[in-house]
This record gives structure tokens, C-alpha cells and sequence, in this order.
């Protein structure tokens, strides 16, 4: 009973962000202090993960594919698929539901308690098209950008591990990675991307949205949205794998 | 017919919130029951009561962020509850709201926190809107703040700057909820008597919830008394110190050192204390005693000196 009441009020939050901007200029500004937010402050940790996610991958794989009857490239492939299709959208995007989930619903829920939406309420501002509009479509722009990039630093931090572990050379490295590319997985990885982009705007913001009490409160509401979010990830990652695949 | 008309329209004219019937509940528990008050244009308009009674529900209530189960609420015979979205909007424009915590944008600097209904309002230049900031923040007497952000200033200016923020857009209707919390006497005075005489520039229609007897005696030139969701009296800061009320009483003056300074102006007022008389002879009065008769009745307190 209380998934539904909860449910349904996530549904009405998302209904009342469509609402005509009461000045565009300003939301605009919102929408690139999101960007900003969002995108730029979470690159580093993604690079980081990035690219020991995809050194470690190379360095596992190689290690079980000893055979000499398995070509080199196959090492390089493996690493290309696995990092496009999983690593990179879902990987980085359940640190990203903790890294950016908990910003949002620490904010907002901050905000809440303070009565500074309220205010904004009381200026005769749509809040919830003001603070929590910007931070998802924010997050659509940006997260897909961050998980590109993700793709690319994983690649090379596999490429990079290679070479200095003695793995593969990076010529035979680089040959493997262009055999049997299927340009699908690419575009399969950025719609998981658009759909763990939206959960981890829109969860986080929902919770402290809707915060009630003091400062537990809102790290409650925090811990509960990005639990919430990397479930809800996870669960979305099984159902595009098994629609899309 | 038609002169009863203009009449009726003028006497609307000069009460610019009315509540009807105001009713309020959360869950199973009924916290406004049928408030009825009218708020006037130019003038400081008290909603007072202990902790729970329903102040703040109320003027939440009249602001629209809280939803009323009943009655209606008139902002110049408009009525707030059964406005669509959009024309709520534009009635929200024209009101400016102090919030007990002051609600300032942390992470904004004074200066864009009360530009900030500027932006997002008027398309005016970058250098109007500067003046305009500037001009309100002087009236509320902060300068030298515009570059500071909110944690970098104390409590009174806080409330300050709430306030700047508030009138920047000029509005009809000014809402300040427990705008003395926190503070301390002497800016809590500065505070009220700014809102005081803010109301009577602009002409505003102010609505203040207090529980703090020096703003109720300083400025509440209407009070409403809620007594556990209910309208228990109306009057203003001349009427309280003499009501009969007996839970108004009880409220007004709680310590003992205010329903002495009760007796002593009642004494006032009946010429019983003036420049020519000692206070043995004003005591000696039996007039004093009939006054006063209200003190035999109370409870004796251990830590009253003349009762030891």
C-alpha cells in the first residue's frame, strides 16, 4: 500500500514539473548550474573508476585466457564489449546514484526544511519546474556525455594495463578491438544510460522533495534514495538486457 | 441599489483579507476550527496563541501552501482557495513572505537573494535591479551586506534581508511568521517597528504571527487570539491589557511580572497612581483593592517576595 501512495506521489512530482517557465532565462541559467553540477563534479571520480575499471578487466582477462588456441585480440574484445555493455553505463552509474543521488536529496531536502522552497512557493514559482526540472534533464545531458567518456577512459586504462603488464602489445591490442565491433552495443549502452540518468535525477530528487523533519531526515531520505536508485538501476539493467539483447 | 453596491465595494475596498469559516485538519486532528478574521490595509494584524494553537496552519493556510478543508479565504473578494494555478500565481506575486528561519538561498549572496524576485519577475536592466536591491536594503536599514552571504550575517540581519527580499516586488500583502524568534529584545523591537512602518508606506496588509508580548503590545493594531484552533478575541494592543478574557489573560499575562505591570497601568488609567501620591497611599486606596481584585485570586508563589 505504501509503494503505491508512494508511487503516485512520485507520478504527480513528475506531472508538475511540466508547467510554463515563469522567466526561461532563469531556468536556463538553473539548467547549466545543473550541467555544471552534475557533469563537471562528478568527472573526476569517473575517470578514476574508468580507467582501473577497465586496467583490471584487461588484467583478469588475460589471466584466464591462457589458451593458445584463443587468439590475443579475443582479450582486447572482450574488454571493448564488456566495458561498453556493462562497466561504463552501469558501473558508473550506480556510483553516480550515490555521488550525485545523495547531492540532489541532500539539497532539495535541505531547502525543504529550511523553508526555502516554501519561499520560492510563497514568490508564486512552480518548485517542483524550477529545482527538480533542471536536475533531471541535467542529468539526461550529462550522465550519457559522462558515460561516453567513461567507454573511452575504460578502453584506454585496458590498453594502458595491457602493454605494461605484458598482457598483449598494444598493436595486437588495438587490431582486437576493431574485430567483430558491433555498433548496436553502443547504441544499446546510451539508451541505459538515458534510463539510469533519469532514476538517478529523478529518485533523489523525489525524496527530498518530499523530506519532513530536520537533518536526520534528510540524511535518511539521502540513504533511502540511492538505495532506492541502485536497486531500481539494477532492476532496469536485467529489463533493457533482456528486451534490447 | 447602485450607491448599496459602491458602498459594498468600498468597505471591501478597505478590508483586504477576510477568512470565513476557516477549517483544518491533519489526519483525525482538527486544527483550525471555523476561524473567522478580518486582516486591514495599513495596518499590523497579530495572529497570536500558545505553541499548537493553529497560527501558523493559519496563516499557511492563508499564504495557500496549506490546502483549507473549508471556508474561504477573500484577498480583496477574490477567494484564494478556489483560484485556478494561474491565477494563484499572479495573487502570489503580490504577497512577500518572512519565514521564521528567515528561508534566505544559502548558497546566494545578499544581494542576489533579494534581486532574486527581480529576475525571475521584471525584465529589467542589471543596473535598475541594483538600485532597486539597494534601495530596499537601505530601508531596512543593511549596508555594507550585498556581498555577503547569508551564514557570514547575524540573526536580526537575517531578518532584515528576509524582509528586503519580501517588499522588493512592492507587495499588497505582507506575511511574517514568529519574525522575533531567536532574537533578542532590543532587535526584536527594531524588527517589529521596521515591519510597522513598512506597512504604512506601502500601504501593505501585514499579517504577523507572534507569541511575543512586547511585538503584541508595540504593534498589534488588530490581534486575533487562537485558543486551540478557535477565534477566542480580537481586538488590538489598547483592548488587550483590559480584556476580561480569561484564557487571553492567562496567555498575555503568564508571569507575574506582567500582570503587575497589568495593575499598575489599570492604576494608571483610573488616575489611582499619579505624581502626587506614594505608593502607601495608593495601596491604603480601597479602589486599588477593587482593581486589584483579580491578584487575591491568584495562586500564591513560593518565590514571590511578599509572600514569604
Amino acid at each position: 500500500m505504501k509503494f503505491f501512495k508512494l508511487f503516485g506521489e512520485y507520478i504527480l512530482l513528475i506531472k508538475g514539473m511540466f508547467t510554463k517557465p515563469e522567466n526561461f532565462k532563469m531556468y536556463w541559467k538553473e539548467l547549466m548550474h545543473q550541467c555544471v553540477e552534475i557533469g563537471i563534479g562528478a568527472l573526476g571520480i569517473v575517470a578514476i573508476i574508468s580507467v582501473f575499471m577497465g586496467a583490471v578487466s584487461a588484467v583478469q582477462t588475460g589471466y584466464q585466457l591462457i589458451s593458445p588456441l584463443v587468439p590475443k585480440t579475443t582479450i582486447s574484445q572482450v574488454v571493448r564489449d564488456t566495458v561498453i555493455l556493462e562497466f561504463a553505463p552501469t558501473l558508473v552509474c550506480i556510483v553516480l546514484a550515490g555521488v550525485i543521488g545523495s547531492k540532489i536529496a541532500g539539497e532539495l531536502g535541505n531547502m525543504r526544511v529550511s523553508e526555502q522552497i516554501d519561499a520560492l512557493e510563497i514568490m508564486g514559482i512552480n518548485t517542483k519546474s524550477y529545482l527538480v526540472m533542471p536536475k533531471i534533464l541535467a542529468a539526461l545531458i550529462t550522465i550519457p556525455l559522462l558515460v561516453i567518456i567513461s567507454m573511452v577512459l575504460g578502453i584506454w586504462g585496458a590498453r594502458f594495463a595491457s602493454s605494461m603488464s605484458n598482457i598483449v602489445s598494444t598493436d595486437i591490442f588495438d587490431k582486437g578491438l576493431l574485430e567483430n565491433f558491433i555498433p548496436k552495443n553502443v547504441t544499446f549502452a546510451l539508451a541505459k544510460s538515458y534510463t539510469f540518468a533519469f532514476i538517478i535525477s529523478s529518485i533523489p530528487a523525489f525524496y527530498g522533495y518530499n523530506v519532513k523533519g530536520g537533518a536526520l531526515e534528510i540524511g535518511r531520505a539521502s540513504t533511502t534514495a540511492v538505495i532506492t536508485s541502485c536497486i531500481l538501476i539494477l532492476f532496469a539493467d536485467y529489463i533493457l538486457a533482456a528486451i534490447l539483447l | 441599489m447602485h450607491f448599496l453596491q459602491l458602498a459594498a465595494c468600498n468597505l471591501q475596498l478597505s478590508t483586504m483579507i477576510e477568512i470565513k469559516n476557516v477549517s483544518k485538519s491533519f489526519g483525525d486532528i482538527q486544527i483550525l476550527k471555523g476561524v473567522s478574521a478580518v486582516m486591514e490595509t495599513g495596518k499590523t494584524n497579530l495572529i497570536i496563541g500558545i505553541s499548537g494553537s493553529g497560527k501558523t496552519v493559519l496563516q499557511k493556510c492563508m499564504v495557500g501552501l496549506f490546502e483549507v478543508d473549508e471556508g474561504e479565504i477573500l484577498f480583496d473578494g477574490n477567494n484564494l482557495p478556489a483560484m485556478p494555478e494561474e491565477e494563484r500565481k499572479q495573487l502570489r506575486q503580490q504577497i512577500g513572505m518572512l519565514f521564521q528561519g528567515s528561508a534566505l538561498f544559502d548558497s546566494m549572496t545578499v544581494e542576489r537573494n533579494v534581486k532574486f524576485p527581480l529576475d525571475m519577475f521584471t525584465k529589467w536592466d542589471h543596473k535598475k535591479k541594483i538600485d532597486r536591491v539597494n534601495e530596499v536594503l537601505e530601508r531596512v536599514n543593511l549596508k555594507d551586506t550585498n556581498k555577503k552571504f547569508p551564514a557570514e550575517v547575524s540573526g536580526g540581519m537575517k531578518k532584515r534581508v528576509g524582509i528586503a527580499r519580501a517588499i522588493v516586488l512592492n507587495p499588497k500583502y505582507l506575511f511574517c511568521d514568529e519574525p522575533n524568534s531567536g532574537l533578542d529584545p532590543q532587535t526584536s523591537m527594531v524588527i517589529d517597528l521596521l515591519i510597522k512602518e513598512i506597512t504604512k508606506e506601502y500601504n501593505m496588509t501585514t499579517v504577523i504571527n507572534s507569541h511575543d508580548m512586547n511585538s503584541v503590545m508595540e504593534i498589534g493594531q488588530t490581534i486575533l487570539y487562537l485558543y486551540q484552533g478557535e477565534k477566542e478575541w480580537v481586538g488590538n494592543n489598547k483592548e488587550i491589557i483590559f480584556s476580561k478574557n480569561q484564557k487571553l489573560n492567562e496567555f498575555i499575562f503568564a508571569s507575574e511580572f506582567l500582570r503587575d505591570a497589568k495593575d499598575m497601568r489599570m492604576l494608571e488609567e483610573k488616575g489611582i497612581i499619579d505624581n502626587d501620591r506614594n505608593m502607601e497611599e495608593v495601596m491604603k486606596d480601597p479602589e486599588t483593592h477593587l482593581l486589584m481584585g483579580d491578584n487575591e485570586k491568584r495562586e500564591s508563589h513560593p518565590d514571590r517576595d511578599d509572600e514569604k
